[in-house]
């Protein structure tokens, strides 16, 4: 009897499960949006009688993965990211079924690379940075295992302290980003390197990309607070961050000039600061009929409280678009138009 | 005879040397095991260091945190700064007055406690004191919001009744539910001092985790802000309470306002399924294979397979809930259902285990006395050894239970680490659970989550705790020995 009673209600369990429909919005993707996607949904579900969105950090590939998986209450009806999606992404995207979507950008988030406030500012280039952290560096034209134990043997003007630098795993978006907008940019600096991309493009990109293994470069995980507590106890050592990860830690550590520019708000915005990258998030619009609230989520989002330049999100270190991307921004969100990706 | 005595002597001179070898040997061993015990104390002592120093680290990082900081304003409950053109339509009074700019109360409040603050910057930044969450708790004051589903909280007299039932609908079209506004005029049109939830950054001021030495550029807290503080503290605005918040608040993003409750009910949902489903089929199993399986090569394997299955690292139960539950059977993503059915699928081992073991531990004689009478073999397990037996499977499910609460790595895999703000109300509404919880606040920048991650793996310990001490009890009450 009693097993009977139970094998009915994990039957119900089941059948009812797969009926479901759903009334809360499903958020995936990158962890540079998170922090700004939560505290959108929390306003958000303040201010309307939608419930609050629940939002998963996934990390931007795996958010793609998951939005691109197929239309229908299972899958989520946004995806965060902190680059554009690759065409290889819209491809899933469309074998799927999902073909309408929107693109969104939100504003920027800067990279910096921070030490302990005990230690001093340093000032850096992407060259020397790239020669800090590569595997494989030029030296006098030929390409050799990184030979640089201390900042000084790359520059006489540098610390002479160790190289050891606490950055995030190769899942996380700002490695992405940093590999792109740093070691890239540093590696094309270097002539012998340079011409390897007109004649060995995957050989290049491998030099670019691979950050050395000998203990100058430390995964040291997704979680920032605990870079931020070993930079403390190790004065010598360098941590990459978002900027608004170094905002709410100012009284802890400090961003080193990169190019010259220490990063500051100001200075991300107007562009000097060159490290900077886009964050994005993007629309399954073909749900917006079916789940409830959506649009007014999108609205809440890209509203001047939120994405303004006197915004709440850049209290916490968003960096606002500049004027005329935030018109634009207005014109695509209020149509929901389908971005150009996709309508090829 | 000389050479008798020379032999003696000899005998004797061996002998003693024996006895000196027994004696040192005798000595060294006495000695290994003092060294033994030693080292045996060594270690147990390091584990209780150890221990001391986590709890030490945990609880002064994390006590802070059960406290809250709430600073005193005077709100000029005016209607019309409230709401605009409130006198013109007296039908819609509530409706309006409910999504009136309660934030406007707040800093009009302010700005009368420090008339001085002009600059825009500055009374941004005084503004900030407070928590975003007063706005909501001071309309929640002014105006009661009833479902007319819920007329309960109908028959309040204190309150004057001007509900107005208006058509507003609600978030889904399907149920459009009548709601009714109800103003409360001992706060509507009066001045009332009120207190009022402090902002993460001043509540970890008050409680000395930010200092305010050094050069003003490089540190959080301005020079003004202390100012501020100062005044408030000297005229006894500023008071700290017992933070019920905490247990009764779901995740936010404000440090001030996160709570544990939704966490706490998701782990209680994600547990009551693994409990039905892994308690009702491992005892099964267990009383199975022990009474009834016959002993041969099929068996041995199953046994092998299921001590296997103990040892297997819980993502994998993840990826496997992933794989079928989620993208074959279609479960929700997020919902205690699969979660229970994960960690139900990683405790089953541990309890089929703990059953068997205690199954076997009933004498023979008893099961033999009750066939002997003539019972069939089902009321012998039924009537007698599953009533003696049970008390260690329970044992063994509650630390399987206990295992299954700090588990995050399976849940990982299946959405459950994600920012709900909603409390799940069933096993396929949107959930948390306690250790990803506080896996989610430990990885925020805000210095208040630092605490709040204390704070919340006091509270799961303390669940962890009392149920191995009930398991604990259960086994010393009523375990049998024969």
């Amino acid at each position: 009897m009693f097993k009977k009673s139970l094998l009915t209600a994990t039957a119900i369990f089941l059948v009812t499960g797969v009926a479901q429909a759903r009334e809360t919005i499903s958020i995936v993707g990158s962890s540079t949006v998170y922090p700004f996607a939560t505290v959108v949904a929390e306003v958000f579900g303040n201010k309307t009688s939608f419930t609050a969105p629940k939002i998963e950090s996934t990390g931007s590939g795996g958010g793609f993965k998951l939005f691109c998986a197929g239309l229908g209450v299972e899958h989520p009806d946004f995806t965060n990211a902190s680059r554009a999606i690759k065409a290889k992404e819209v491809k899933l995207c469309q074998e799927n079924g999902v073909t309408e979507v929107t693109e969104v950008k939100i504003g920027y988030d800067g990279i910096v690379f921070a030490n302990s406030k005990q230690g001093d500012v340093v000032d850096l280039t992407r060259k020397q940075i790239f020669q800090a952290l590569a595997k494989d560096v030029e030296v006098d034209g030929k390409l050799v295992a990184n030979p640089y134990k201390a900042w000084s043997d790359i520059d006489a003007s540098l610390p002479a302290e160790k190289i050891e630098v606490l950055g995030p795993p190769p899942s996380s978006g700002t490695r992405d980003a940093f590999v792109e907008l740093v070691m890239h940019e540093g590696c094309a600096e270097f002539e012998s390197i340079a011409s390897l991309k007109k004649t060995d493009k995957s050989k290049f990109k491998a030099v670019c990309n691979t950050m050395r293994e000998d203990g100058g470069f430390v995964e040291a995980g997704e979680n920032d607070n605990l870079i931020v507590q070993k930079l403390n106890a190790n004065p010598a050592a360098f941590g990459i961050f978002g900027f608004s990860f170094l905002e709410a830690n100012s009284d802890k550590i400090q961003g080193a000039k990169i190019e010259g520019t220490i990063p500051t708000f100001d200075n991300i915005a107007d562009g000097s600061y060159q490290v900077s990258r886009p964050l994005f998030f993007y629309v399954k619009n073909q749900h917006v009929d079916t789940i409830p609230g959506m649009q007014e989520y999108v609205n809440e989002f890209v509203s001047d409280d939120a994405v303004g330049e006197e915004g709440y999100l850049a209290d916490i270190g968003l960096i606002p678009a500049p004027e005329d991307e935030f018109e634009q921004l207005q014109e695509t969100v209020a149509s929901l138009k389908v971005m150009d990706a996709f309508t090829k | 005879m000389t050479v008798t005595i020379s032999k003696k002597i000899k005998k004797q001179q061996k002998k003693a040397e024996l006895a000196k070898q027994a004696a040192k040997k005798l000595a060294k061993r006495h000695r290994q095991e003092k060294n033994f015990r030693r080292i045996g104390l060594a270690a147990v002592l390091m584990g209780m260091l150890f221990l001391v120093i986590l709890f030490t680290d945990i609880i002064s990082k994390g006590y802070t945190a059960f406290m809250q900081t709430q600073i005193q304003l005077t709100i000029d409950f005016d209607s019309n700064r409230i709401a605009k053109n409130i006198a013109k339509n007296k039908e819609t009074d509530g409706e309006t007055l409910y999504n009136g700019n309660y934030r406007k109360l707040v800093s009009d409040a302010l700005y009368a406690k420090f008339p001085d603050v002009t600059k825009r910057k500055d009374k941004k930044l005084l503004r900030s004191i407070i928590s975003t969450s007063a706005q909501y708790y001071l309309r929640d004051l002014a105006v009661t919001k009833i479902d007319t589903d819920s007329r309960a909280n109908d028959s309040n007299d204190l309150q004057r009744n001007i509900a107005i039932g208006s058509g507003k609908s609600a978030a889904d079209a399907e149920s459009p539910s009548a709601v009714q506004y109800q103003i409360n005029s001992q706060y509507v049109g009066q001045k009332q001092d009120i207190w009022v939830i402090a902002d993460d950054l001043f509540d970890m001021f008050h409680k000395g985790f930010y200092t305010a030495e050094g050069a003003e550029s490089e540190r959080l807290i301005k020079d003004n802000y202390v100012t501020w503080y100062n005044k408030l503290l000297a005229e006894g605005n500023i008071r700290t309470v017992f933070n019920f918040d905490f247990f009764t608040n779901t995740d936010s993003t404000n440090a001030e306002l996160a709570g544990i409750w939704g966490a706490m009910k998701g782990s209680f949902y994600v547990l009551l399924v693994t409990l039905l489903l892994s308690f009702p089929i491992g005892v099964g199993a267990a009383i199975y294979l022990e009474e009834f399986a016959p002993k041969n090569r099929w068996t041995d394997l199953i046994e092998v397979n299921i001590n296997n299955l103990a040892a297997v690292p819980s993502i994998v139960f993840g990826l496997l809930g992933l794989a079928v539950f989620l993208n074959f059977f279609g479960l929700p993503r997020s919902a205690p259902i699969v979660g229970g059915i994960v960690l139900s699928l990683m405790t089953l081992p541990t309890i089929i285990i703990s059953s068997r073991a205690s199954l076997k531990s009933v004498p023979p004689s008893i099961k033999d006395a009750a066939l002997g009478v003539g019972a069939s073999k089902m009321q012998t397990i039924t009537h007698h050894t599953l009533p003696l037996a049970l008390p260690g499977m329970l044992t063994g499910t509650i630390i399987g239970m206990a295992q299954a609460l700090g588990e995050t790595a399976p849940l990982l895999m299946i959405g459950m680490i994600a920012f709900v703000m909603s409390v799940p109300t069933g096993i396929f509404d949107n959930a948390t659970v306690m250790p990803v919880q506080i896996f989610l606040w430990s990885d925020l920048p805000a210095r208040g989550f630092m605490v709040k991650t204390s704070a919340a793996i006091m509270v799961l310990l303390a669940f962890l705790i009392t149920m191995n001490a009930i398991a604990v009890i259960l086994r010393k009450r009523f375990e049998r020995r024969w």
